[in-house]
C-alpha cells in the first residue's frame, strides 16, 4: 500500500495493518519471477518455431511470418481459453501467460464466454471489450505519443 | 430478552431440519459426506451461473423443507440473502416457492443473520416456522466481483475460494432438533483494509468484535463453549483473529476455535489458496457437518460467528476500504437445553 494511502488511515488502523502484515504470505515474487520466464519463454519459442514453420513450408519471409504467427498463437490460447485451461496455467505463470499475444487474447474471449447469457449484442459484443479496453485505449494512446515524440526528435532536432 | 448486544431467546426456537448443498469443487473437499445433495457439474444443468445459483437455494429449501416433513404451505416466513447484485438468486428462489420473503443481504454473514431474524420471529411469536436460507457460488462472484472466470490473472496466497454451495434451515416454536439460545449481532468495523483479495484480514477484527460482545454480555468464559467457527476467514484471517483474541485475553482451548473456510477444502490438494469464503461457505459447514456432529452428540454447544466484507465492486474500484460484519449465534444440542 502507498504512504500516501497509509496517511489517512486512524493510528488504529495503522496499527491493525502492521499487526495482520506479520501474518499475510508474501507473493512468491522470485519464483513467479522464474515461472514467468519459463512459461512466457516457451510461449515465445513455441511462436518462432510457428513462425519458422510459416518461413519454411508457406514461403513467407521473416517480416510476412509475423501477422499467421500471431494470429495461430491467439487461435490456441482462445482454444485453451474455451477449453477452461488458460487460467490455471495463468495462476502459476503470472506475467509470462499475460504479457504475450495470448494474454490479450485471453482477455478477450473470456470476457466473452463470461457474457455469453446475456445475449450476443449486449453480452457478448458489450462486454468482450471490459478487459481488453483499456489495452487498446493505453495501447493507442502511448503509439501516438511515442509517434509525437519521434517526430519531434527526427524534424526538429534533426535525428540521431 | 437483550442483554447488551445479545439477544437472549427465552423459548428456545428448534431448528427442526437443515441442509446443505454444493457443488463439484466441494464434493472433493473433507466434508463431502455432510451434505444432501452435492452437484457434479457447476452449471448444474443451468444456462448461466446466476441461474445455476438459484437452483442451489432452491435443492437446499426443498431439503430442509423436506427432512422436516413439512410442505412448503406450513412455513410462514422466508428470510434468504446472496451476494449476488439484487440478491436475486434469493428473490428468484422465493418466487419459486411463494412462501412470504424478507431480503436479507449481510455478504458471507448472511447465514447467521437469517437465523438469528428466524428466530426472533420465532422467540417473538410471530411466526410458527420460518426457513432461512443463504447461497453462493463461485463462478458467478468471480463474474461480479472480480474477473471473468476463464481470465487468466495471477492471485495472491491472500485470496479465498467462494464456496458453490447453499444452506437452509427450518427454525420452529416446537419439535425436536437443536435449540437457538443466543444471538449477538455484530457493528460495522472497518480497519481500513481495501485489498479484495485479503477480505481474512478485513473481517478478522469484526470477528473478534463479535466474539468479544457475546462473551462479555453472557459472561461466558472461552471453555463454555464446545465450538466456536468463524465464518470464512481462511488463514490468514483466523490466524490473526486468533492472536487479536488472545491479546485481548479470550484464549480458546485448544481444538475449540476454528474457521468454516478452512474446514470445507482439502488445503492441501486443493488450489483454493487461504481457504473457502462466500455466504455458502459458513452455511454449508454449519448446516451440514457442524449439525450433524451435534446430532450425534460430539458437540453440545456452539458459537457460529459468520463474518461479511461488505464491499463492491465498484466501492473498490472508488478506492473504499471494505467495511466487515459478524453475526454470532449460539446454539445448543437439545439434551443441554
Amino acid at each position: 500500500m502507498s504512504d500516501k494511502k497509509k496517511k489517512k488511515l486512524t493510528p488504529i488502523q495503522q496499527q491493525y495493518q502492521d499487526f495482520v502484515q506479520k501474518r499475510e504470505p508474501k507473493r512468491p515474487v522470485i519464483k513467479n519471477c522464474i515461472y514467468a520466464f519459463l512459461v512466457g519463454g516457451t510461449i515465445c519459442l513455441i511462436g518462432q518455431a510457428i513462425s519458422a514453420f510459416y518461413i519454411h513450408f508457406f514461403h513467407f519471409d521473416e517480416k510476412s511470418a509475423g501477422d499467421p504467427t500471431v494470429a495461430t498463437l491467439v487461435f490456441i490460447s482462445v482454444l485453451m481459453t474455451g477449453l477452461g485451461v488458460y487460467d490455471h496455467i495463468a495462476q502459476k505463470a503470472g506475467a509470462g501467460t499475460i504479457i504475450p499475444v495470448t494474454g490479450f487474447a485471453n482477455a478477450m474471449a473470456s470476457a466473452a464466454i463470461e457474457h455469453r447469457c446475456e445475449g450476443y449484442v449486449l453480452g457478448v459484443g458489450g462486454n468482450m471489450f471490459k478487459l481488453a479496453g483499456s489495452v487498446i485505449v493505453f495501447g493507442v494512446f502511448s503509439a501516438f505519443v511515442i509517434a509525437l515524440v519521434k517526430v519531434i526528435v527526427t524534424k526538429y532536432l534533426g535525428g540521431f | 430478552m437483550i442483554q447488551g448486544r445479545t439477544w437472549i431467546f427465552k423459548n428456545k426456537p428448534t431448528i427442526i431440519s437443515s441442509s446443505a448443498v454444493g457443488g463439484p469443487f466441494e464434493a472433493q473437499g473433507p466434508l463431502a459426506h455432510d451434505f444432501d445433495l452435492l452437484h457434479g457439474d457447476l452449471w448444474i444443468g443451468q444456462d448461466s451461473f446466476e441461474k445455476a445459483e438459484k437452483k442451489l437455494q432452491e435443492d437446499a429449501c426443498e431439503q430442509a423443507i423436506h427432512k422436516a416433513d413439512l410442505q412448503k404451505e406450513d412455513i410462514q416466513f422466508f428470510l434468504s440473502g446472496d451476494l449476488m447484485n439484487q440478491v436475486i438468486s434469493s428473490s428468484f428462489t422465493a418466487r419459486t416457492l411463494g412462501i412470504p420473503f424478507l431480503g436479507i443481504f449481510g455478504a458471507c454473514s448472511t447465514s447467521m443473520e437469517g437465523l438469528a431474524l428466524g428466530s426472533l420471529l420465532i422467540d417473538g411469536g410471530y411466526a410458527k416456522r420460518v426457513l432461512a436460507a443463504t447461497s453462493s457460488h463461485n463462478a458467478a462472484a468471480e463474474k461480479q466481483y472480480r474477473y471473468p472466470t476463464e481470465y487468466g490473472s495471477q492471485k495472491p496466497p491472500t485470496a479465498q475460494w467462494t464456496v458453490t454451495g447453499a444452506g437452509a434451515v427450518v427454525i420452529a416454536d416446537e419439535g425436536t432438533g437443536l435449540k437457538v439460545t443466543a444471538a449477538t449481532i455484530g457493528r460495522v468495523i472497518d480497519m481500513g483494509i481495501s485489498d479484495p483479495f485479503n477480505m481474512g484480514a478485513a473481517m478478522a477484527p469484526a470477528a473478534v468484535d463479535t466474539i468479544q460482545t457475546h462473551f462479555r454480555d453472557l459472561h461466558l468464559s472461552a471453555s463454555d463453549y464446545d465450538l466456536v467457527v468463524t465464518g470464512d476467514l481462511g488463514r490468514v484471517g483466523f490466524q490473526t483473529a486468533n492472536d487479536l483474541l488472545e491479546k485481548q485475553g479470550l484464549r480458546f482451548p485448544k481444538g475449540r476455535f476454528y474457521d468454516c473456510g478452512l474446514m470445507i477444502y482439502n488445503l492441501d490438494e486443493q488450489p483454493v489458496l487461504s481457504g473457502g469464503s462466500g455466504a455458502g461457505c459458513s452455511a454449508c459447514v454449519t448446516f451440514g457437518h457442524i449439525f450433524n456432529r451435534m446430532r450425534k452428540g460430539e458437540l453440545r454447544k456452539i458459537l457460529v460467528v459468520a463474518t461479511g466484507a461488505l464491499l463492491s465492486p465498484i466501492s473498490y474500484q472508488q478506492k473504499e476500504s471494505i467495511p466487515c460484519i459478524a453475526h454470532a449465534v449460539a446454539i445448543e444440542s437439545e439434551e443441554g437445553a
